[in-house]
């Protein structure tokens, strides 16, 4: 009896911890398209990570929500704005450093449209293989003042501003990650946030 | 009835049963028998397990037929327990045994080696696919083109140190060329798998693995990552497309207009590039 | 006599809570863990690195290492050898008799370790199934991901681990520790308290596995490579510990049936009238006792490279991941052996009692375990065809990776001399061992396809891997145990099975077994690398039969499952000594097996295979060696 039990809490534990996606959040449902606001900060502040380097998207009521997996329409053109709160920590693969399946092939850096971003000024990714999409994040100068260290970040505190857009096709999931190793701690970067969903990995739902 | 007569019978069945396990496996299955034939080196894999399937379909086919008529004929009839044939054992069939079965391995491990060291001026054989490090058996004569396969957490990127090393997100490859995969990781234990090519190397950081393929039809194929590398392992996965030798060079000049900005900041190429902590591998 | 009576008379009264037991044991194990992570925090805390990372892998393992002593001790492993340095004379602990408690904690008897066994590795194999339904589950569609694929890996991880770690010991803890010591004639095995020992280490090392998924889970699969290991969250250290727990495990286990087997034979039992599976736990402790130690030192590494900054696996620092792979396969393929030699035992075994007829060719059979045990440390860089290694060396590794396939024939021969003019019973054993035979043909078959390089660098990392394995272990091993378990339970628990249930058990499992796992073969041929959680579009179809079989194959088990349950405590009804007429020196002896098995040493008068021999001797002659008779 006491060996079915514990069975049976295993089972339970196991599952409960399987099934742990972070929620999606809808950032718009009328077709053509949606404006995606994200920013990326350099320590979550909160449980369970508080050391964690992390995105956050702001949902359809203007809150920031701790969640990577996002929910937009099909065939429609994304305007995305990127509040970048970290500092650089460089690009691996510097062959990343140039803005790629975004419309017109640029981005908008602090109101500068920029064709390719020096690498080792690159903070983070906002890449979706599936769709081609690549953009270089700048980070912020290690000397800027009133640097933002704890979620959620304001705009008077220091950041970058990245805007670009891109096109959605068809519906399906596409994964969604940051090619910078920007995981403090791990060694060569990769570990941790870098590689867990809800962090600096996710999903772009596309319905 | 003794044991010639029900050998005889198991061995007809067995001869039958063979021809037609045989038969099928050539014309039925060959056909379709993986990885296909859409260049030189998986050809020749498909030949090596068409090879094999022949070879073991009468193995498989002789123990069914064995196994088959002594579970139907040797059974206990009615409830009292009898006793089956106190046979200890027969040296002849033992030694039949052993001596088959070693030749037949000596045999398929003969075939192995030859296509594991013949290579040819073209390296388009059934082995010459498969990563073999960073000193194969031996090089091909002909000039193979080369292309540095980088794999990272979670994508490949692909370099022609021949075209001045201009790097690039999607593998396109000339039709009727030998090609020269050299392939490196810039973090972690990847493998690249192209599968109608027949093609697979571990990328391991801090090594060159070298394959060959030999491009045979202008078709697309299928890439994907064959060792467990974490979060999206089972997503890394892409086209690559074989393509005329005029639409190669054009392509080629494409991508490097197109990603002259970024190849201002790409290190000059090299075999290995070694990660550090942060920042650029190179 | 008296000795036992008193001993017995105070295992009777005892109240849990006197004597060491796995309570203790776990309250052991929980202070202890509390004491490492203080002591780790105190070391590592004020580490950049380590505060960046909202991890502490030193605190782990110093939790996991004082757990482990305080889990020891709570069950009472060091209250021997702390007396020994007391200077108490060495002794022998008596086995207490009576009731469910003894089960709980260390004891001396190597029945009850059996038990133990049954049920310590039964739980997990059940929770490793229970995360094979959770894997197949996500692969019914290629995309929309059901769960996050992090936890995904940690899933795929933990079925490999708890698969190849708990399941490793599935034949030999089991029906190695209860049956070696009455086949050959001995009352216990030659290191009682190492035996309880090397059981508890296993539950132990179960939890590690599962507390794992606390931490953030592991990345790397059953195979732990660096340098995904390097880089990867807390959980990679619980599977470390555990893995080297296991190892531990293996090798004792070796120790003691090794040393069991060459001296405490019985007189009269020659080497020729070994039963064949005892002979397979020989070989497969010896496999045991020389490959964990690899894995051991290759785990060693990398627990150093992720706590002390060591870079043994890290390339840029003048490491290399090469030398894990060649650590690690070094021992990981004499463990697949491990895994299927006690299953080639267990069938060879049942199939003469059941075809009344000697096994045919018994040296033979024993040189192909003898072979297989011998070539098994020679083949292990199949495993890295295509990882890079030095060109010259795949002819090397293909040839003895085929020649492999020569001793694992004898196997087949020997089974098909076997039933050659028998009188076949076609009772439930009988019938996994049959099916053994059907599924280690197709595993064997498929490993032919893999050893052969040219045909391997399309199949290598892919699901035609995945069935290849499954078939060899699954079909394989898990089928002979449960035709040991449906052979070996009327004796060892005293009680029958309902035969109904079983041949329903069987058949389901045998079907949906292979309709699960035959179309993998096609899966992986068409291109599907392993341990993903999406695939091409194209495989939809097959993949979803394949997990609705998988279900189907769940609930096989689940019938299984409410047989033993039934029938050993609630039906209860009680078995004969020898119900399946053997020759077995087992089932010579009385149902429920005395305590002390044998009062006086018996004498082996013949082999247990001698049916239908004119003028056979009797196996075993009880009750002293007033005449050794036959050599």
């Amino acid at each position: 009896m006491g060996l079915a039990l514990s069975v049976g809490l295993i089972a339970w534990y196991i599952v409960g911890y399987v099934w742990t996606l972070p929620p999606t959040v809808t950032i718009s449902n009328t077709p053509g398209s949606a404006n995606l606001t994200l920013q990326t900060v350099a320590s979550y502040g909160r449980p369970p990570h508080p050391d964690w380097v992390s995105y956050l998207v702001k949902n359809e009521q203007g809150q920031w929500v701790h969640s990577t997996v996002w929910q937009v329409p099909a065939n429609s053109i994304i305007h995305v704005t990127v509040l970048q709160y970290d500092g650089a920590s460089g690009l691996r693969n510097p062959f990343l450093s140039q803005p790629r399946g975004v419309i017109g092939g640029v981005m908008s850096v602090n109101g500068r449209l920029l064709h390719v971003l020096p690498d080792a000024l690159a903070s983070h990714t906002f890449t979706i293989p599936d769709l081609g999409v690549n953009v270089p994040l700048k980070g912020v100068g290690d000397n800027a003042p009133n640097q933002c260290a704890v979620t959620p970040c304001t705009l008077s505190q220091a950041h970058v501003t990245v805007k670009f857009a891109f096109r959605t096709g068809k519906r399906g999931w596409y994964r969604w990650q940051c090619f910078v190793p920007c995981a403090a701690g791990w060694i060569f970067g990769n570990g941790g946030p870098m590689q867990t969903v809800g962090w600096m990995d996710g999903y772009l739902k596309v319905v | 009835m003794d044991d010639r007569r029900m050998l005889t019978r198991i061995g007809i069945v067995w001869a039958v049963l063979s021809v037609i396990g045989i038969l099928g496996v050539i014309f039925l299955l060959g056909p379709h028998m993986p990885p296909g034939r859409e260049s030189h080196n998986a050809s020749d894999q498909t030949q090596v397990n068409i090879l094999l399937s022949v070879i073991m379909t009468p193995i498989v086919i002789l123990v069914w037929v064995v196994f088959g008529y002594s579970m139907l004929n040797f059974r206990q009839r009615g409830e009292q327990i009898e006793d089956g044939a106190p046979i200890r054992g027969n040296s002849t069939i033992q030694v039949g045994w052993v001596s088959t079965t070693a030749t037949i391995v000596l045999f398929l491990a003969a075939i192995g080696t030859y296509e594991l060291v013949e290579i040819g001026s073209t390296a388009s054989g059934a082995g010459a696919a498969g990563g073999q490090g960073p000193t194969p058996i031996s090089v091909p004569t002909d000039h193979p083109l080369q292309v540095q396969v980088i794999a990272q957490q979670w994508q490949f990127t692909y370099r022609y140190p021949q075209y001045g090393g201009i790097e690039t997100f999607s593998l396109v490859l000339p039709v009727n060329r030998t090609v020269q995969f050299n392939v490196t990781s810039l973090d972690v234990i990847h493998s690249f798998w192209a599968y109608q090519l027949g093609v697979k190397a571990d990328a391991v950081p801090g090594a060159n693995n070298i394959a060959f393929v030999r491009t045979k039809e202008t078709k697309s194929f299928e890439i994907r990552c064959a060792e467990l590398c974490g979060l999206w392992h089972g997503y890394m996965s892409a086209r690559g497309e074989v393509v005329s030798g005029a639409k190669f060079s054009a392509w080629i000049q494409r991508q490097q207009v197109l990603n002259a900005p970024a190849m201002h900041y790409v290190p000059p190429y090299r075999k290995i590039y070694f990660p550090q902590p942060y920042g650029r591998a190179g | 006599m008296s000795q036992v009576e008193t001993a017995s008379r105070k295992g009777q009264g005892q109240s849990l809570l006197r004597q060491p037991n796995i309570i203790y044991g776990l309250i052991g194990l929980v202070v202890g863990y509390a004491i490492g992570d203080w002591i780790g925090g105190q070391m590592a805390s004020r580490f950049d690195f380590v505060a960046a990372m909202d991890y502490n892998d030193i605190s782990v393992y110093l939790g996991y290492i004082l757990g482990t002593i305080g889990y020891i001790a709570g069950l009472g492993f060091l209250s021997y050898p702390f007396a020994r340095v007391r200077g108490v004379p060495p002794s022998q602990e008596p086995k207490t008799d009576t009731g469910w408690k003894r089960y709980l904690g260390l004891s001396v008897d190597h029945k009850v370790i059996g038990l133990q066994y049954l049920l310590g590795i039964g739980v997990f194999f059940f929770i490793g199934g229970l995360n094979a339904m959770l894997i197949r589950t996500e692969l019914l569609r290629p995309s929309a991901p059901l769960f996050s694929p992090g936890q995904y890996l940690t899933i795929v991880g933990l079925h490999g681990s708890m698969m190849v770690m708990m399941v490793s010991s599935i034949i030999l803890g089991p029906f190695g520790h209860y049956l070696v010591p009455i086949m050959i004639g001995t009352k216990r095995m030659a290191f009682p308290r190492m035996e309880s020992l090397s059981f508890w280490l296993t539950p132990l090392s179960g939890l590690v596995l599962l507390t794992t998924m606390q931490y953030g889970g592991f990345p790397t699969g059953w195979t732990g490579y660096p340098s995904l290991a390097n880089q990867a969250d807390l959980g990679m250290d619980g599977y470390i510990f555990a893995f080297a727990l296991i190892g531990m495990a293996m090798i004792l286990n070796a120790v003691n049936m090794i040393a069991t087997i060459l001296n405490h034979r019985a007189p009269g039992l020659t080497w020729n009238r070994l039963p064949i599976f005892v002979w397979s736990m020989l070989t497969t402790s010896v496999l045991m006792l020389l490959g964990p130690p690899m894995l051991l030192a290759g785990l060693l590494m990398e627990a150093l490279d992720r706590t002390a900054s060591t870079t043994f696996f890290l390339a840029p620092s003048g490491g290399s991941p090469f030398l894990f792979q060649n650590l690690f396969w070094f021992f990981g393929h004499p463990e697949v052996y491990i895994l299927a030699l006690p299953g080639f035992g267990i069938v060879l075994e049942i199939l003469p009692v059941f075809a009344r007829k000697p096994l045919w060719a018994y040296r033979l059979a024993v040189a192909g375990l003898v072979g297989v045990t011998l070539l098994s440390f020679m083949v292990w860089q199949h495993h890295l065809f295509v990882s890079g290694i030095n060109s010259d060396l795949r002819p090397f590794y293909m040839f003895t990776t085929e020649l492999i396939s020569v001793p694992t024939g004898f196997i087949f021969i020997v089974g098909m001399g076997t039933l050659w003019r028998a009188r076949i019973r076609y009772t439930v054993p009988m019938l996994f061992a049959l099916a053994f035979f059907f599924n280690f043909l197709i595993g064997g078959i498929s490993g032919v396809f893999l050893s052969d390089v040219p045909s391997d660098v399309s199949l290598h990392g892919s699901y035609f891997v995945m069935a290849h394995f499954h078939y060899t272990i699954m079909g394989g091993l898990i089928f002979a145990f449960f035709g040991g378990l449906y052979y070996w339970l009327p004796k060892m628990a005293g009680v029958t099975l309902n035969e109904t249930l079983a041949k329903i058990h069987f058949w389901t499992m045998f079907v949906f077994f292979n309709s699960t796992f035959l179309p993998l073969f096609a899966v992986g041929m068409l291109g599907m690398p392993r341990r993903v959680s999406t695939y091409a579009p194209k495989l939809e179809t097959l993949n979803e039969w394949v997990s609705i079989s998988a279900y189907l194959l769940f609930c096989s088990m689940l019938v299984f499952l409410a047989n033993f349950v039934w029938s050993l405590f609630v039906a209860r009804n009680p078995a004969e000594a020898n119900p399946w007429h053997s020759r077995g020196i087992e089932w010579q002896l009385p149902t429920p097996v005395p305590l002390e098995t044998y009062e006086q040493v018996p004498t082996i008068l013949a082999g247990p295979y001698e049916y239908g021999i004119p003028n056979a001797q009797p196996v075993i002659q009880l009750g002293g060696p007033a005449t050794i008779a036959g050599d």
